[in-house]
């Protein structure tokens, strides 16, 4: 019985690592092919022509792109700091209010668990009903409104481990408020506010649906995920392929240094 | 007389210096709680003071009003003879130690000590000279520039202290400053803050739940229970000449036997009629207790000469402590065992045995009779 027990659990951990491989595999080699046929020789997403990183020099030339990303970082810059510096505010005003904790998250999880196209429809239909001209600040503002959700998300989980004596410790010896929030409060929860920022700016970067609806008309206010969907109406080439790399590689890299934060966050209170 | 009531009545005839820190009527009520009820306290200068009771008391509570924290509801606590009471608490001339030792965790040790100074604008060069004079007393010199998620709990709270009295405050407030260590380093630490208030001449105030703690620290020690201060003396006083069943029991350990006044003493359930002074303030017919110290307490094979309090009983367990022994002995008429203490000699230990028949009892002088 007691030598039975090792050898059936050897068993479940196994099946559950191959189920681990699977998963992964799974969700990872789609994208790994879209990488592997970005540099591909031959124009056809089907067929292999050998490796080649035409299609990245292709991209440097397109203007269109160029400016497609030069929008996309301007609507991801800007929402990523309105939206930290909203939500951060928010989860120390939320910190405050802690009876009442449950209903304001649920209030304020909505943007995040709402479908992007309701979300897109009526942030378009509120901008008509205020005539305001649609474009790039209409985008930076939308973007805002999730990724507040997002960043307050984060910063929230953050205070979870605040010590708020480490507040009236800097009182008792002789702070101010403000200076209080200056030296102690914001440097002790910045790690987790940088993580949220960079979360929010993956997101931004990323967001399709809502940018397209809060576009407006013409090509100025473009942003990466629609540009790249202008072209897939021509035909999956192997410059989108290279371009979606790009995105993705920006996105992942951020991602990963966002989690290295956080992971810091915790394992400094350990 | 017994040397405690010696001792205390001496101290209350000695001149009194003003009190550095007054505590005036102090209430302070919560919603459907009150938190603290009149409270009247002095604490002199260059005092060790504890405020001890157990949890939900308000001996914290207290503290936060002291530090400025929290407004009483009414009172006043002064300082130097100066109202504080609205004084917002980064303008009090008084520092906090605090439970959780809230250390600044992005900054190192020698930061976290010089933020108070910088607060204070202390010219840097004096501020220099401060913190490395409090590292050095407080054995922190090697660890200056160590973040405080490198240091173990015993360094933390020395940083802790070393923060708040850098400072040099007037009085400094310890919230429960040792009750995150073990044992054995809470002793050790013990002794270091008896030294530290010795060196540095700064009124302690200490708010602890641990008898012991407050025994061993403290000069004076307020027992506070339900928001009231019970008693208020030095640690032998309170030990020795509980004035009221609530120090009794809380301080050390104490077999309370509850009875009704009498002429001339005190009934108890199951023992009868015992000698001894009433109270002030009570009548006959009134609800009292018996209390007598384990240590007082005697229990010899046969007959104890010259005690009229004795009682044949049974040992019915044997608690072993190292230095001495509870011996547990069940009197008739009592449902509760009656704690003896002997000396773990092993003359003492061989004499005791479970089941073993003995004479149990107190002499007259041992038992004090006290009100609720």
């Amino acid at each position: 019985m007691a030598e039975g027990r090792p050898a059936h659990r050897a068993l479940g951990t196994r099946l559950l690592r191959g189920h681990l491989w699977l998963v992964y595999a799974f969700l990872y080699i789609p994208i790994g092919v879209l990488i592997l046929l970005s540099f591909n020789r031959a124009g056809l997403p089907t067929a292999w022509g050998g490796f080649s990183i035409h299609w990245y020099a292709e991209l440097a030339q397109n203007t269109a792109v160029q400016r497609a990303a030069l929008n996309t970082l301007i609507v991801a810059v800007s929402s990523t700091l309105i939206a930290s510096l909203l939500g951060t505010l928010l989860a120390l005003a939320m910190e405050q209010r802690q009876r009442k904790a449950g209903v304001l998250d649920a209030v304020l999880f909505a943007p995040m668990i709402i479908p992007d196209i309701i979300l897109a429809i009526a942030l378009l239909s509120f901008f008509t009903l205020l005539q305001v001209t649609l474009g790039l600040h209409t985008i930076v503002l939308a973007h805002v409104v999730f990724n507040i959700a997002f960043v307050c998300a984060v910063v929230r989980t953050r205070l979870k481990h605040f010590d708020h004596a480490i507040v009236e410790a800097s009182i008792d010896l002789g702070a101010g408020e403000f200076t209080t929030f200056r030296r102690v409060t914001l440097p002790a929860i910045f790690p987790g506010v940088l993580a949220a920022a960079l979360l929010a700016f993956t997101l931004s970067v990323d967001e399709f649906i809502i940018a397209f609806f809060t576009a407006g008309p013409g090509q100025g206010s473009t942003t990466l995920p629609m540009q790249i969907f202008a072209m897939i109406r021509f035909g999956v080439t192997p410059e989108i392929n290279a371009l979606a790399t790009i995105v993705m590689l920006i996105s992942f890299t951020v991602l990963f240094a966002a989690q290295r934060m956080n992971r810091g966050v915790i394992g400094a209170q350990g | 007389m017994n040397m405690a009531a010696h001792i205390a009545d001496a101290a209350a005839s000695a001149p009194q210096p003003a009190p550095l820190l007054a505590i005036e009527g102090v209430t302070k009520l919560f919603p459907g709680v009150t938190a603290l009820d009149r409270v009247d306290l002095g604490i002199r200068p260059r005092e060790f003071f504890a405020l001890l009771g157990p949890s939900g008391c308000g001996k914290t509570t207290l503290l936060r009003i002291i530090a400025g924290f929290e407004a009483p509801s009414s009172g006043i606590v002064r300082l130097d003879g100066r109202d504080i009471t609205r004084v917002s608490p980064n303008r009090r001339p008084l520092n906090m130690m605090f439970q959780s030792y809230a250390l600044f965790p992005h900054m190192t040790v020698r930061q976290n000590i010089a933020y108070g100074l910088e607060m204070d604008r202390v010219p840097a060069p004096e501020r220099r000279r401060r913190v490395d004079a409090i590292l050095d007393t407080t054995h922190l010199a090697d660890l200056a520039n160590r973040r405080p998620d490198r240091l173990s709990g015993g360094q933390r709270q020395r940083v802790a202290l070393a923060r708040a009295l850098v400072k040099r405050p007037k009085v400094l407030l310890l919230d429960e400053p040792l009750a995150a260590l073990d044992k054995k380093l809470r002793e050790r630490m013990q002794l270091e803050l008896k030294r530290l208030q010795h060196e540095t001449g700064i009124t302690f105030l200490i708010v602890t739940h641990d008898q012991e703690e407050a025994l061993v620290l403290a000069d004076r020690i307020a027992v506070l229970d339900h928001g009231r201060v019970r008693q208020c003396g030095p640690p032998l006083a309170l030990y020795e000449t509980p004035s009221n069943r609530f120090v009794a029991d809380f301080i050390g350990l104490m077999n309370v036997f509850d009875g009704t006044l009498t002429d001339g003493g005190i009934a108890v359930t199951g023992l009868g009629r015992l000698a001894g002074a009433w109270p002030a303030d009570r009548r006959g017919g009134d609800a009292a207790c018996l209390a007598v110290r384990p240590e007082r307490m005697i229990a010899e094979p046969s007959t104890i000469p010259d005690c009229p309090n004795q009682w044949p009983g049974r040992v019915t367990e044997i608690a072993y402590h190292g230095q001495d022994l509870t011996v547990h002995v069940r009197l008739p008429g009592l449902d509760r065992a009656v704690l003896v203490r002997a000396s773990a000699t092993v003359n003492d230990r061989v004499r005791y045995h479970p089941g073993m028949a003995v004479q149990c009892g107190w002499r007259t002088v041992h038992g004090r009779i006290l009100a609720e």
